[in-house]
């Protein structure tokens, strides 16, 4: 077996990868056409697409999620951001003098992102000034957020019918969709911040020990505070995208229990809920699991009424799968040594000699 | 004072606890007698809290024998214990602050009558209680509008309403003024004039000696003995509970180490006057200089963390003032401490110092990193140069900066915090009980080192529960007892026995 074969064998990358190969193959072999890709008028179409697209917004928020997770928190107020998000957007762009103008379209959408990065100063101020817990901070939200959206969309359900704001849910760029082509740049883009700047460690750092990242100078504050600002920004693009791509703003219904799948994307992505380590791309890899187990039902064709247990089963078995304990059990031979044995021996005793120490000052 | 003919109440035997690779009592001998306050004394890891949590029950004994007013028992867990007469009150309240005093006193034994709670019964049970106590507390008021103390009471009453024969008292001074001690001790006095034995665990040697009559001593889980107080001199106390005789004590090594090197012309590097802040430490004056090793030296409790805390800003202190190079600085945050060059390395390793799903190599360059922001990333090539050439120099193993840094040994750990802060090239260095719970090698690596950064011009303040590696690299010795500097004696002059004179110290009749 190739070295890097071996490496992502043990990668914790590898069990949500296979989940997401595997439900692919079962589409595949129930509906042979599921791969099949066909070009029409210069987009793509296809299950795979489809899949993409419907995705996007649940991989969105789970991005956001990720982060504020790897700092020890939750954001449960995405769903009602998702719906704040899109109901200002479109109650803007209705009532504007010409519904139909870009320069609508862009102040609508300008407000709501502008909005959604106010309610994640909100969460961040309650979690990372006043120190509420995450789980009761940002339930304020969760509930009242739907009640704001409600008040600006007067309790109906605004439909919009703005070109330029419907290119986000239904546009193409480069063949594939806008939306999607969207994500893609946020996720790139965020995995690049993360490991070229020191982001990344800071926030692995404030999620596995506060105290101590505190006491090594680390701005724990502000970085908590950071990432539920993202948080609601992502789900502030997830809420333009949904409503664009319904052309409507749904106070209700818009991005409902979003916030629960997101989470679910991030704990299947194999980032713990205890904080610090995170991965990123085992979130992208949680939500098109989630995406693709929902087309799943369709193609199976499986009854209405056990749709969300048949989620539930694969859900768990994608958990379990993760779970070292549980597979340490059915190991039978010792796979690979736990750890890296330390590396005793190599080096002699080394003389304790200081560097620097005739520099006193920096 | 009662004569040790009496029978004791509890006696406990030969008691043996081990916990993963470390034996935390090993073959303990206690007993308490009635009408009797007994203290239990010992430095942090001595085995005080083990011994208690064997008595009630919390822990399994893996040797050893209990045995409660004549009969062995062997307890099931804290209930157990106190359905035997042994209550105990925790230096947390654990009561329900949203209840009445009345409620809280009969909780869970409420008087009961056609199974419904009597609540005139229980007021007046309550009441009774109170006066028995001698406490003028409204049975009817609710016990979370009492301060902390009057809680405390409230628990002892509770405690002893359960036909105690013995009632323990963990720590129950800890966050208490001095008139509401004073309050305490009176409730404790009648107490043990109605024949109750009294279990009394402080770190305040002042409130020891007023309340105490007899005292057992334990070091590194063992027993030390069991003494009179009025036959123990404080010193003596203080040379048993640190693990000295005092005879080998005063010519111990003193050959100075090289850190000597003074530079009293210019500002001190760092100059407090009046810094305190309230419940934690006194106003306390400290200098220290470039290249000098202060040593903070005072028994756990007196201060010492609290105050390296606040040269640090990890704690904000709310009386006195700071300089940094003759400059007034308010420490509002450790960040602050960090832009005027000071490092600071916590007791609390696990909880305050490593980041322990980290590698050890992010764990080294936090400090670094945090301070050049998130945005400047340390370039990779320059973190492995400094990581590798400090892991070499501090000899931290396994020699592998990709490990992580939960899975090493106390004493790496240890090294890859100095580690931390030394790429930081901090100008004064805080390093509270930095050799504690490590091995000797690493011990004496660590000590070698402070030494020589001293030499280099760093300044270094430096903590320590022992005596002995205190004076040895100190060039002054600060004594703390009681949350205050009580004095500060240069290191020429300072023999081990005088400094522990100092922490015991008879002097005062300030504290408690």
């Amino acid at each position: 077996m190739p070295d890097s074969l071996r490496r992502f064998g043990r990668s914790p990358l590898f069990w949500p990868v296979l989940a997401l190969a595997a439900l692919l193959l079962l589409n595949l072999v129930l509906n042979p056409l599921f791969f099949a890709l066909r070009v029409d008028d210069g987009h793509l179409y296809g299950s795979l697409v489809d899949v993409l697209k419907n995705g996007t917004p649940t991989a969105l928020i789970a991005l956001g999620m990720t982060l504020v997770v790897a700092t020890r928190g939750i954001d449960l107020s995405v769903g009602a951001t998702v719906a704040i998000a899109g109901s200002v957007a479109c109650a803007w762009i209705a009532s504007a003098p010409d519904p139909t103008s870009p320069s609508a379209a862009m102040v609508g959408a300008g407000l709501a992102l502008g909005l959604a990065l106010l309610l994640g100063a909100w969460n961040g101020l309650l979690v990372s000034v006043f120190g509420i817990q995450p789980i009761i901070a940002t339930l304020v939200l969760m509930t009242a957020g739907r009640g704001l959206a409600q008040l600006v969309t007067d309790g109906q359900i605004i439909t919009v019918a703005n070109p330029l704001f419907g290119q986000l849910g239904g546009g193409y760029l480069l063949g594939l969709p806008l939306s999607v082509v969207l994500a893609a740049v946020v996720f790139v883009a965020v995995s690049l911040v993360a490991r070229r700047t020191a982001l990344g460690m800071l926030i692995q750092s404030v999620g596995i020990n506060p105290t101590a990242s505190r006491l090594a100078g680390v701005r724990a504050r502000g970085i908590i505070w950071g990432v539920y600002v993202f948080a609601a920004l992502c789900a502030g693009v997830a809420g333009l995208i949904i409503s664009s791509n319904v052309t409507a703003a749904d106070a209700n219904n818009a991005g409902l229990w979003i916030e629960l799948d997101a989470i679910l994307a991030v704990v299947i992505g194999g980032t713990l809920l205890s904080g610090g380590r995170y991965s990123i791309g085992g979130t992208l890899v949680g939500a098109l699991i989630l995406q693709t187990l929902t087309t799943t039902v369709y193609t199976v064709g499986i009854p209405p009424e056990i749709t969300l247990v048949f989620k539930a089963a694969v859900i768990i078995a994608v958990c379990l799968l993760q779970s070292e304990k549980l597979r340490a059990r059915f190991r039978r031979r010792p796979a690979r040594p736990v750890d890296p044995a330390p590396d005793v021996g190599g080096d002699g005793p080394v003389q304790p000699s200081m560097p620097h120490l005739t520099k006193a000052n920096r | 004072m009662t004569t040790s003919a009496t029978a004791p109440v509890v006696q406990m035997r030969g008691i043996e606890i081990g916990f993963p690779g470390v034996k935390a009592l090993d073959g303990v001998d206690f007993r308490l007698l009635p009408g009797e306050v007994h203290a239990l004394m010992g430095e942090n890891g001595a085995g005080k809290s083990t011994l208690i949590k064997a008595l009630t029950g919390v822990y399994g004994l893996d040797a050893g024998t209990v045995t409660v007013r004549g009969t062995e028992v062997s307890f099931s867990g804290p209930a157990a214990a106190q359905a035997a007469g042994i209550a105990t009150v925790y230096q947390e309240v654990n009561l329900c602050a949203n209840l009445t005093v009345a409620e809280n006193i009969l909780l869970g034994r409420e008087p009961r009558r056609l199974g419904r709670i009597d609540r005139g019964a229980v007021r007046r049970r309550a009441a009774e209680l109170l006066a028995r106590l001698n406490l003028a507390i409204d049975p009817d008021s609710v016990l979370g509008d009492h301060p902390l103390a009057i809680q405390q009471l409230v628990a002892i009453a509770r405690a002893v309403d359960v036909d105690a024969v013995a009632l323990i008292l963990d720590e129950p001074t800890s966050s208490l003024d001095a008139g509401e001690v004073a309050e305490l001790f009176r409730v404790v006095r009648g107490l043990r004039a109605e024949g109750v034995a009294v279990l009394f665990v402080s770190h305040f040697l002042d409130q020891v000696y007023e309340i105490a009559d007899r005292v057992t001593i334990l070091r590194n889980g063992r027993l030390v003995g069991e003494y009179l107080l009025a036959e123990l001199p404080r010193l003596e106390m203080v040379a048993k509970m640190v693990g000295h005789e005092l005879a080998t004590l005063e010519d111990l090594d003193r050959s100075p180490s090289a850190g000597i090197h003074e530079e009293r012309g210019a500002a001190p590097l760092l100059a407090t006057s009046g810094l305190g802040r309230t419940g934690a430490i006194g106003p306390s004056d400290l200098t220290v200089h470039a290249g000098e090793v202060v040593g903070l030296a005072g028994l756990l409790g007196s201060g010492r963390t609290e105050l390296a805390r606040l040269l640090f800003g990890a704690d904000h202190a709310d009386s006195g003032s700071l300089e940094v190079d003759g400059r007034p600085v308010r420490m509002r945050s450790p960040l602050v401490a960090i832009g005027e060059g000071i490092a600071f390395c916590s007791e609390d390793r696990k909880g305050e110092g490593i980041v322990g799903d980290l590698t050890v190599r992010e764990n080294i360059v936090l400090a670094l990193q945090a301070r050049r922001g998130w945005a400047r990333k340390l370039p990779r090539r320059t973190a492995d140069e400094l990581v590798a050439k400090w892991m070499s120099a501090l000899d931290i193993r396994p020699a592998n900066p990709d490990a992580l840094i939960r899975n090493l040994s106390g004493g790496n750990q240890q090294k890859c915090l100095l580690a931390r802060w030394l790429i930081t090239e901090p100008r004064l260095l805080i390093l509270d009980e930095p050799t504690r719970g490590i091995d000797i090698g690493a011990k004496t690596q660590i000590q070698k080192l402070v030494a020589e950064l001293a030499v280099g011009g760093l300044g270094v303040v430096f903590i320590s529960a022992e005596l002995e590696e205190v004076l040895r690299l100190s060039d002054r010795v600060a004594v703390l007892r009681d949350r205050r500097k009580v004095a500060e004696v240069p290191r020429a002059d300072a023999s081990l026995g005088q400094v522990m004179e100092l922490i015991a110290s008879g002097s005062g009749g300030h504290g408690a």
